[in-house]
């Protein structure tokens, strides 16, 4: 029934060279069309790896967006937020520490922003105060001395065994515990007061005169300048005291006319006191909890590093006559913080993070403002942990920056 | 902080799991009902020394197992801080959460829940030290006051003090306990929270006698379980179990009358005990549900009286929350 005729059937009908297994494998081997191009350039290390690798990138993308596309459908199905536009809504709650102006009227993302600051307050201080904290102890535990050595070694057993929430609460309730109420508040000297609602010292703000004397400081400097530069006067005392005078006169003169500061004073109004400037108990409580368990590690990395530091250094030095604190701070400290920093970067990264215990001494720091209240009053759970995460993602890689940084510098120069 | 960090991922990962089951069937099929309560509010939500939870909270999830299982034991309870509550909800960690949590529009509207009733009539009012000698909560000018985080109470509490023109330092704890601890210690001159959960705190106090609750009452705390949106069969069934409490007290049946009650002709009483119509399996459940709920649970009245009236040690009076014959302002839909 066919017509028979030479010509392959198929061939002549899709209007192709006919297929044929063994001439495609052929082609392949021969590196030709897109599989024999995979093919041919399979056999480069270089370029196989990368393949590799963009395609598992691709398929974990692939993965991701599934999994976020149906947690968005859910959460829509739901009746759940999925956007972040409750960011420019009334936040209606107060916080009782900002640095920056904020009321229940301002918005959550302000609120945001005020505990992102309480967050970084608390740590930076917090990680100036561990770090000399950590290096006495570390130094005390190598010390001849017997008791000062055992002092440090009792620090660090005790504070890095205990778990850093139950210390919190200890260094919370040990602060507030003895302090007064605010009528019988203990008056310190310059105005300042203490009671169980936290340290209250004078304030002091600027006023009309401080651009006045900020002028007539800079007049001053440049007329101290010019004499110190062009003076035909013989260096020596006079000169001297002539040009601070320049320098310091028009200032002081002037702020006698006219005030630049004035101190606003901590006034006990009803049950508190009013104005001034207030450091909280809750923050003292995180600032000592956190310093001091961090400092216990901090010291055994310190002690380490000492360790590292051949003994033949410190030999060296005393040969040379070197008294031991010289030694210590020209010989053995700049070569054992080389051994220390990498180290020290993950106990500054921990302090960050631990700092999020607050909310359980009732500091207002980023996780108690926003994961708590900001996420209970919004349900928006997801954007906010998402936020929250990448804060302190943020955070964390600018100081293993800061830090990289610190110890590219410090690193032994081959030469 | 783990603990909402955990919530979050659970969050994550179970909304992934898409639209399920019925929860009626879920429940059924699990053998027991996974409920959300407090962690520890004396009369609404703790734990005994032998691990068995008691409260007025707790005894509305055991009516629900009642209902469910013939068997109020079959309840597996997840305490919950007021800031995991929600997400735990969402999540499907939990079937219902019967915690002493404010009906609002914002849950309803903005974070996929549903109310299936109000159970307890609540304020928000404030404890204050009796020494301090303050009879009203306007003379809190300039106070510290200790606030649990994550409540309808932190707002509550702005506004009051923005509207009165009061300065104030509120300080926010993560827990109801670390706010009462920070109190007594003398950090705070008063604590803020549901008048209902003050009396609770009071008794927790080393001398409860030293600490008065001020009158103000500054908001309304409509108290009651919600579950999630998208499941009507389940939502009528918990807010029933609600209504036939409140409907077996109105009709004078309670759980010592009960055997007695069944003989009774009336229809109101037939209805309800499942001896006339068929509502209990139009719920998914069986005709004698209301039976099963007042045998081993008790009606409205009962389950106040042992948590929270005059046979608890805080003593709160019915007040507000009588049923409306007697003045109050429970009122349920009838059984019919």
């Amino acid at each position: 029934m066919f017509p028979v005729s030479g010509v392959p059937r198929f061939g002549l009908m899709i209007g192709f060279q006919p297929f044929s297994l063994k001439r495609s494998i052929t082609k392949i081997l021969a590196g030709k069309g897109l599989a024999g191009e995979v093919l041919a350039r399979w056999y480069n290390p270089a370029w196989r790896n990368t393949a590799v690798q963009v395609l598992f990138v691709l398929v974990l993308a692939a993965i991701l967006a599934i999994l976020g596309w149906n947690l968005r459908a859910n959460m829509l199905a739901r009746n759940i937020p999925t956007d972040f536009s409750f960011w420019n809504d009334t936040a209606g709650f107060d916080i009782n520490q900002t640095p920056i102006a904020y009321s229940p009227l301002s918005t959550y993302g302000r609120a945001f922003f005020v505990g992102l600051l309480n967050t970084l307050i608390v740590a930076a201080i917090a990680l100036v105060l561990t770090t000399i904290i950590g290096v006495i102890v570390g130094i005390g535990r190598l010390a001849e001395n017997r008791l000062v050595s055992l002092l440090a070694a009792t620090y660090v057993e005790v504070l890095r065994n205990i778990p850093l929430l139950l210390q919190l609460l200890f260094w919370y309730n040990a602060i507030l515990k003895p302090l007064p109420g605010p009528r019988q508040s203990l008056i310190m000297p310059l105005g300042a007061v203490l009671n169980n609602r936290g340290l209250f010292l004078p304030r002091p703000s600027f006023e009309a005169g401080a651009a006045g004397v900020a002028g007539a400081l800079a007049i001053g400097l440049a007329l101290a300048y010019l004499v110190w530069h062009f003076s035909i006067l013989k260096p020596g005392w006079p000169r001297n005291l002539l040009i601070l005078l320049l320098a310091v006169g028009p200032a002081i003169g002037f702020s006698l006319h006219m005030p630049p500061l004035a101190l606003d004073f901590p006034i006990l109004k009803g049950f508190n006191y009013a104005g001034g400037f207030r450091v909280s108990p809750e923050f003292v409580a995180l600032l000592l909890g956190l310093s001091l368990y961090t400092a216990a590690f901090i010291a055994e990395i310190v002690r380490a590093g000492i360790n590292s530091v051949p003994r033949g250094q410190s030999e060296a030095a005393a040969s040379l006559g070197l008294p031991p604190g010289l030694t210590m701070r020209l010989i053995i400290l700049p070569q054992a913080l080389r051994v220390v920093i990498p180290p020290l970067t993950s106990q500054y990264l921990n302090l960050v993070k631990n700092s999020s215990l607050a909310v359980f001494i009732g500091y207002p720091d980023l996780v108690q403002v926003f994961t708590g209240t900001v996420l209970n009053q919004t349900g928006a759970a997801v954007q906010v942990i998402l936020i929250t995460m990448a804060v302190y993602l943020g955070l964390s890689l600018m100081i293993s920056f800061a830090m990289n940084h610190l110890n590219r510098r410090m690193a032994f120069v081959e030469r | 902080m783990l603990k909402s960090l955990i919530v979050a991922v659970l969050i994550g990962f179970s909304l992934m799991a898409g639209a399920s089951a019925g929860t009626l069937d879920v429940v059924k099929g699990r053998g027991f009902l996974n409920c959300g309560s407090n962690p520890g509010l004396a009369g609404f939500g703790l734990p005994d020394d032998k691990g068995e939870w008691h409260g007025f909270d707790i005894d509305f999830c055991r009516a629900v197992a009642a209902a469910i299982f013939d068997d109020p034991t079959k309840v597996k309870f997840l305490p919950l801080s007021s800031k995991d509550r929600f997400t735990a909800l969402q999540s499907g960690e939990i079937d219902l959460l019967s915690r002493n949590t404010s009906w609002t529009l914002s849950r309803e509207v903005g974070q996929g829940f549903l109310f299936t009733g109000i159970t307890y009539y609540d304020g928000q009012g404030f404890m204050v030290h009796r020494k301090l000698n303050v009879s009203s909560a306007l003379e809190l000018s300039g106070a510290s006051i200790c606030v649990q985080q994550g409540t309808t109470t932190e707002l509550n509490l702005a506004d009051f003090f923005r509207s009165n023109n009061l300065p104030y330092e509120p300080v926010t704890f993560a827990t109801g306990d670390e706010a009462l601890k920070a109190y007594e210690t003398g950090r705070c001159d008063a604590l803020t929270t549901d008048a209902s959960g003050l009396y609770a705190q009071r008794a927790k106090l080393t001398n409860p006698a030293d600490h008065v609750v001020l009158p103000e009452i500054i908001s309304k705390e409509p108290l009651g379980p919600l579950v999630r949106q998208g499941d009507d069969q389940w939502f009528n069934l918990v807010r029933w179990v609600n209504f036939a409490m409140v409907n077996a007290e109105e009709d004078g049946v309670n759980s010592k009358n009960l055997e007695e009650k069944t003989k009774s002709e009336s229809p109101e009483i037939k209805r309800l005990l499942g001896f006339e119509g068929n509502f209990g399996e139009g719920l998914g459940l069986t005709r004698d549900w209301i039976y099963r709920i007042i045998k081993h649970v008790g009606n409205y009245g009962e389950v106040f009286d042992r948590n929270l009236g005059d046979g608890s040690k805080l003593k709160i009076k019915r007040g507000i929350n009588s049923l409306w014959t007697k003045g109050g302002l429970h009122y349920a839909p009838p059984v019919r």
